[in-house]
């Protein structure tokens, strides 16, 4: 089993979470879906801490945030696979 | 795994079964705590439940706090009850509510006797019932009579990977043994609310659950100065990676597993309905959500955090999980159960609800739970609006 440094829900997420301490800034992850128990990649953009979350996918302005496979917010700056993805790119569609 | 049929248990009166056996100091209203508070520092075995509220409540808010007052006393953690307030009429309602289950029960007001009289009197009937209570021995009993309540706190991203579907793994394999279940966080369920109420058992509880979750929501935009940014989610959510309330309320709501809710309860009211899962309409604050879980007579419960929330009741033990490795390491004193080996695929979740559930029956059984070792005793009143 390769080492698993993100986990993603569901396949049609575009986020994946951070499961190690941290990653750096050009580290090659190594992903596992759950919903499926596959496998991929991604290269992180930035240094990412545990628990939060990278893109997996180019994402621009109004798009919209799939985790669990469902909506989970908006995005308010535009986003590259590999990037940070967290209140500073993402907003709430609620309240 | 073989599930354990049975736990050991104190039986009570009224057939129910609790987890421990206290003797409570439940004062009706705020100035009446130090009356309670005196007692239980005179006898031993006994504890107050001192808290902030129960004067010119009125309507709904004022029906809210009898139901929680009532709730507790009656639960079946509780072996004997005084209850003591400035006045005898709210007092003997009180009294009366519980007495319906049988245990030992005594009012007393201070109005016209003043504290010491009142705090000598109380510790002499106090000091009665520890000592009853203390002959209760722990009998086996089926795991059915176990109601479990859950609610999660300092929640990260974490929790909706592991914790929390931790605790659902444990529902899918309790429900079908008879047990009651509860959850809520009407609020923390906002971006989840229509597929949370797909998972009423029928079209009544569904229906219950949206004017349920409409009429929170009516509230916080009514009430919100700008959005809830700044609470929801929490800074804590955020340090741990959680962005949007959305991506909050699909975590939370994996602690129910694959399982359907039979009934919508309100705040602090009793489940009547028989087995099964139940949503009661609660705040997300931790400590409110539990006491009012509590006074609907659930009897143990499961906390799953991220970053790391410390929350103990007085009357019912709170197992607390993390899968956030760093939380277990830096926080381990108020972790029961450590199940970060899931993020690094060290365990999976059918071995992660197993443990759960051996710790659980662990804690029914008697075992202290780290919040109740570091004396948590959060008991938190809800308000609905102010008093006039």
């Amino acid at each position: 089993m390769a080492k698993t440094d993100i986990i993603i829900h569901d396949k049609k997420d575009n986020v994946g979470v951070i499961v190690i301490e941290k990653v750096s800034k050009g580290q090659d992850c190594g992903c596992w879906i759950m919903e499926d128990d596959s496998s991929s990649k991604v290269k992180s953009g930035a240094e990412i801490p545990l628990g939060h979350k990278i893109a997996l996918q180019d994402l621009k302005e109004g798009d919209t945030i799939i985790k669990y496979g469902h909506d989970i917010g908006k995005v308010v700056k535009s986003i590259k696979r590999g990037d940070h993805v967290h209140v500073h790119n993402v907003k709430t569609k609620k309240w | 795994m073989q599930i354990p049929k049975s736990f050991l248990g104190f039986k009570r009166e009224n057939g129910r079964a609790g987890t421990r056996n206290h003797v409570i100091i439940l004062p009706v209203d705020d100035i009446s705590n130090a009356c309670a508070e005196a007692v239980a520092n005179n006898i031993r075995g006994t504890i107050a439940l001192p808290h902030s509220y129960g004067r010119l409540q009125f309507g709904a808010d004022l029906e809210l706090h009898f139901r929680t007052m009532i709730g507790t006393g009656r639960n079946p953690n509780v072996a004997a009850v005084i209850v003591i307030g400035i006045e005898p009429k709210w007092t003997k309602r009180i009294v009366d509510a519980i007495a319906k289950t049988g245990k030992p029960v005594e009012g007393f007001s201070i109005e016209g006797v003043g504290d010491i009289d009142t705090i000598a009197k109380v510790s002499k009937k106090a000091q009665e019932f520890s000592m009853w209570a203390s002959e209760k021995q722990r009998e086996e009993c089926p795991i059915s009579d176990l109601w479990i309540s859950v609610k999660c706190g300092e929640s990260d991203t974490t929790s909706g990977l592991a914790s929390n579907p931790t605790v659902g793994n444990l529902m899918d394999k309790l429900e079908p043994l008879g047990v009651h279940l509860c959850f809520g966080e009407t609020s923390e369920l906002t971006g989840a609310e229509a597929v949370c109420a797909k998972r009423g058992k029928t079209k009544e509880a569904q229906d219950k659950f949206m004017k349920t979750w409409s009429s929170y929501n009516d509230f916080i935009l009514k009430e919100a100065t700008n959005d809830l940014s700044e609470s929801q989610p929490t800074a804590g959510n955020i340090a741990g990676g959680l962005t949007t309330i959305e991506e909050k309320a699909f975590g939370n709501f994996q602690k129910i597993g694959t399982r359907k809710f039979i009934d919508v309860l309100e705040p602090a009211e009793e489940p009547t309905k028989g087995k099964g899962l139940y949503f009661m309409d609660t705040s997300s604050a931790a400590a409110e959500c539990v006491t009012l879980q509590a006074a609907g007579g659930f009897n143990i419960h499961l906390f799953p955090t991220g970053q790391g929330n410390i929350i103990g009741n007085p009357i019912e033990p709170v197992i607390k999980l993390t899968a956030n490795p760093l939380t277990a390491k830096t926080m381990s004193e108020h972790i029961d159960v450590d199940v970060s080996k899931i993020l690094s695929r060290e365990m999976n979740l059918d071995q992660a609800g197993d443990e759960l559930i051996k710790s659980t029956i662990k804690v029914a059984n008697g075992r202290l739970t780290c919040a109740e070792a570091l004396g948590h005793k959060e008991f938190v009143m809800t308000k609905l609006y102010r008093s006039a």
